[in-house]
């Protein structure tokens, strides 16, 4: 290759693009953001002067030949892959991408239940069936783990026909699974192993991180290069490892990726790895100093629960993302929406999430020490203001689902609605998750109990924001007509 | 030789002093630091470029932003004060025999360093026996702080930017109240109301104390070198009205010489015009 990490091809390319002058007879419209002034009074001249189309100096994503192509094979060397794609549909459209080539119409998968909504919304598209695996689940905290190894040998020694194994590594909360034993099991079986990875850009970077989906030699993962990675949000990069047929995957990709690839999005990728490549392990040793920081000042205040790598158990909580700052707010008798709530309204601090019984606050390199103080010491205030008797809350995130159809068959049936509260015993037709984090509480094709109601109703009581239902405010949900 | 020192008050207005040399500049962990020697107003400090303290009238915002408190209350016996690396405010607060303990805490070590070394007459009580400096985040110091720790609480902070912007927040004044006796006051560089930057920060300061005291006044002062020129200090407390409670024979007893504050004064500084009341009132929607 004549590139090194040094490098950014697309980057460059784009600069020299610029510089060149030409006169643009093509779209966008805006022309250099002429066309559009307020546009470009609020994003700046050079943000509207990147935004340009695919022509032969730039590459062309959906059939990458030159610069494009280049910058793939960089990332794909950076992250110790052996191919890559730029993905500028966000992390959705990897995880998509990499299921829809693993799997077709009524082939099985196994996946643990807690993932994203986008798993399950390919299974919608292309028809292929969850075999679900019961994520571990840690009572005290109420929040679901990684997979068991002996959880997944069981599902694979159930169901010898299915084609992959889908994992979700680190979770939101930044709990590892164990994930090279995950993988040799499968391979073993002549599955494919996924990797949804969209928390873990920065394993393949930082020093003393968990182990990676392509070091652990998984065949596909999704990294959300947006999210720790630096790069503009909705970009992503698909990882290919060495047996997957990469011209088909590109097929995959482009039965659903846009024709007209943002070049504001890809130039972020480039720039993104190239950053990564060179100061990423400076970049994660400052954000897990200051998570580590954060945890025990946090833990000094009390009711609080940052939890950390003492919860590793070799299992279902096989490793811990020490960049996460995940904590528990049961003891103070808040809900982590309460929390999330408060450290918005009054505190002028937004977090990543809160749910029932957790906040998450996204930490990165971008922060300073100042910040670090004042989301601690908020939390020290919400405390001693706001803290009160923790009878009556619900403990627990995860709910194991009763699959009665499958996503897609349930999806797309004739459906009715009926209030939320008579559903019991239904089967749904639809999604319902507060997002974020955006696990779904019931996917398409689950059967509704009086204990996932009692649990929508105390999530919208608490202030979730819930999604995914046709009725905005949640008050009615889609049945599957029998 | 025409050398300049500038501040830009607001983007379109510029505030500049003759520089006869500079004396000292320092990158430190937090701030750029600079001393310069002027021709008017005597040795001046900046950091981040922004004009601190000059000697020349350093005086008026260290008496206002201490002899108000204790003259509201003779019991004061233990300060913290935040910020202050100058030790300008710590210079007046050792003036009081009966202050038993104060406590400074300042996050960069440098300022102290460069201020005890250039600007003698401001850091001059720094060593005094009473005073213990901690070199840390103010906003981290308050926190751990026991509750109902100090009678007095100062902030002698930098502007709602950089460094100093955790000084201005709502987690700040909330641990501020936790850490005060019940008898505590807490007195804070409020900024100024003529310019809209400075004019927000104050209004957000200003209802952000308020949730927490019973009290909660501004009161102001001249201070020829601020960003123009009159400028404001927040008066919080959970007991003490400083208009109705000053103690002025008992702090005139005391025969403490001051350049700018006075007992009269006390009471008239607390007359603000009529556009930092309106400011307030904005705050109060």
């Amino acid at each position: 290759m004549k590139y090194t990490q040094n490098d950014a091809p697309l980057y460059e390319a784009m600069k020299n693009f610029r510089q060149n002058r030409v006169v643009p007879f093509d779209v966008p419209g805006h022309k250099g953001g002429r066309g559009n002034e307020e546009l470009t009074e609020f994003l700046g001249v050079n943000c509207l002067k990147a935004d340009v189309n695919s022509m032969k100096p730039l590459d062309n994503l959906c059939h990458p030949v030159s610069v494009i192509k280049d910058a793939q094979e960089l990332a794909a060397e950076a992250f110790g892959a052996a191919a890559s794609f730029f993905i500028v549909n966000g992390t959705t459209g990897s995880v998509q991408a990499m299921i829809m080539s693993a799997t077709k119409e009524g082939d099985k998968l196994i996946m643990p239940r807690n993932v994203h909504r986008s798993a399950i919304n390919a299974l919608v598209v292309n028809g292929a069936t969850p075999i679900y695996v019961n994520p571990g689940v840690n009572n005290e905290l109420g929040i679901p783990l990684g997979m068991s190894v002996a959880d997944v040998e069981k599902a694979i020694l159930e169901n010898p026909d299915a084609k992959a194994v889908l994992i979700n590594n680190p979770t939101y909360y930044g709990v590892c699974s164990d994930l090279k034993s995950i993988v040799e099991l499968a391979h073993k079986h002549n599955m494919l192993a996924l990797v949804d990875e969209a928390h873990g850009t920065h394993f393949y970077f930082g020093k003393n991180m968990p182990l990676s989906a392509m070091a652990a030699g998984a065949d596909m993962a999704s990294v959300s290069m947006h999210k720790s990675g630096g790069s503009l949000t909705q970009s992503s990069i698909l990882l290919l490892g060495p047996s997957v047929n990469a011209d088909y995957v590109r097929q995959v990709i482009n039965l659903t990726q846009t024709t007209s690839a943002s070049y504001l999005l890809m130039s972020s990728l480039d720039i993104a790895r190239k950053n990564l490549a060179l100061n990423g392990a400076e970049i994660f040793d400052k954000a897990t100093k200051y998570a580590q920081y954060s945890r025990s000042e946090i833990n000094n205040i009390g009711g609080f629960y940052a939890f950390g790598p003492e919860l590793i158990d070799g299992d279902a909580f096989f490793d811990f993302d020490k960049t996460k700052l995940s904590v528990n707010t049961m003891n103070t008798g808040l809900a982590g929406i309460e929390v999330y709530d408060i450290l918005r309204d009054e505190y002028n601090i937004q977090i990543e999430f809160g749910d029932i019984g957790n906040i998450l606050a996204y930490i990165s390199a971008g922060d300073r020490a100042l910040e670090i103080e004042r989301l601690i010491s908020a939390l020290a205030e919400i405390k001693r203001r706001y803290s009160k008797d923790k009878t009556g809350m619900f403990d627990h995130e995860y709910i194991n689902p009763i699959v009665s159809l499958s996503p897609k068959k349930a999806f797309f049936s004739s459906k009715k609605s009926m209030k939320l509260n008579e559903c019991s015993g239904k089967i749904c037709g639809e999604f319902v998750m507060c997002y974020p984090p955006g696990i779904p509480i019931l996917a398409p094709g689950e059967k509704i109990t009086n204990e996932i109601i009692n649990y929508i109703s105390y999530a919208k009581e608490k202030g979730c924001f819930l999604t995914g239902t046709q009725d905005m405010e949640v008050n009615t949900l889609q049945i599957v007509e029998e | 030789m025409d050398l300049w020192y500038t501040e830009n008050h607001t983007d379109d207005v510029k505030f500049s002093l003759k520089v006869d040399r500079q004396l000292a500049t320092c990158q430190s962990d937090f701030q750029r630091i600079d001393i310069f020697e002027s021709k008017e107003f005597g040795r001046i400090l900046t950091l981040d470029g922004y004009l601190m303290v000059t000697e020349k009238d350093e005086y008026i915002y260290h008496e206002m932003i201490t002899h108000i408190p204790l003259a509201t209350n003779p019991d004061i016996r233990k300060v913290l004060v935040v910020g202050g690396g100058d030790g300008g405010t710590v210079r007046e607060l050792a003036r009081y025999k009966h202050i038993e303990k104060i406590d400074m805490v300042e996050i960069d070590e440098k300022v102290v360093e460069l201020c005890k070394e250039y600007l003698p007459t401001l850091s001059c009580s720094l060593d005094d026996e009473r005073v213990t400096i901690y070199y840390e985040d103010g906003m981290k110091f308050v926190r751990n702080t026991p509750d109902s720790n100090y009678d007095l609480i100062i902030v002698d902070s930098t502007d709602p930017f950089g460094v100093g912007e955790g000084l201005f927040t709502k987690e700040f004044y909330g641990n501020c109240f936790r850490s005060l006796t019940d008898d505590g006051i807490l007195v804070n560089q409020h900024e100024s109301t003529f310019y809209d930057s400075y004019a927000n920060s104050m209004k957000r300061a200003h209802s952000r104390i308020k949730d927490f005291f019973s009290t909660a006044l501004v009161y102001q002062a001249h201070i020829p070198t601020y960003p123009s020129g009159h400028w404001l200090f927040g008066f919080a407390s959970k007991k003490f009205d400083p208009r109705r409670d000053l103690k002025a024979e008992w702090w005139n007893s005391l025969g403490l010489v001051t350049k700018y504050y006075n007992t009269i004064l006390h009471t008239g500084c607390f007359a603000i015009p009529n556009n930092v009341r309106n400011t307030l009132r904005e705050t109060y929607k």
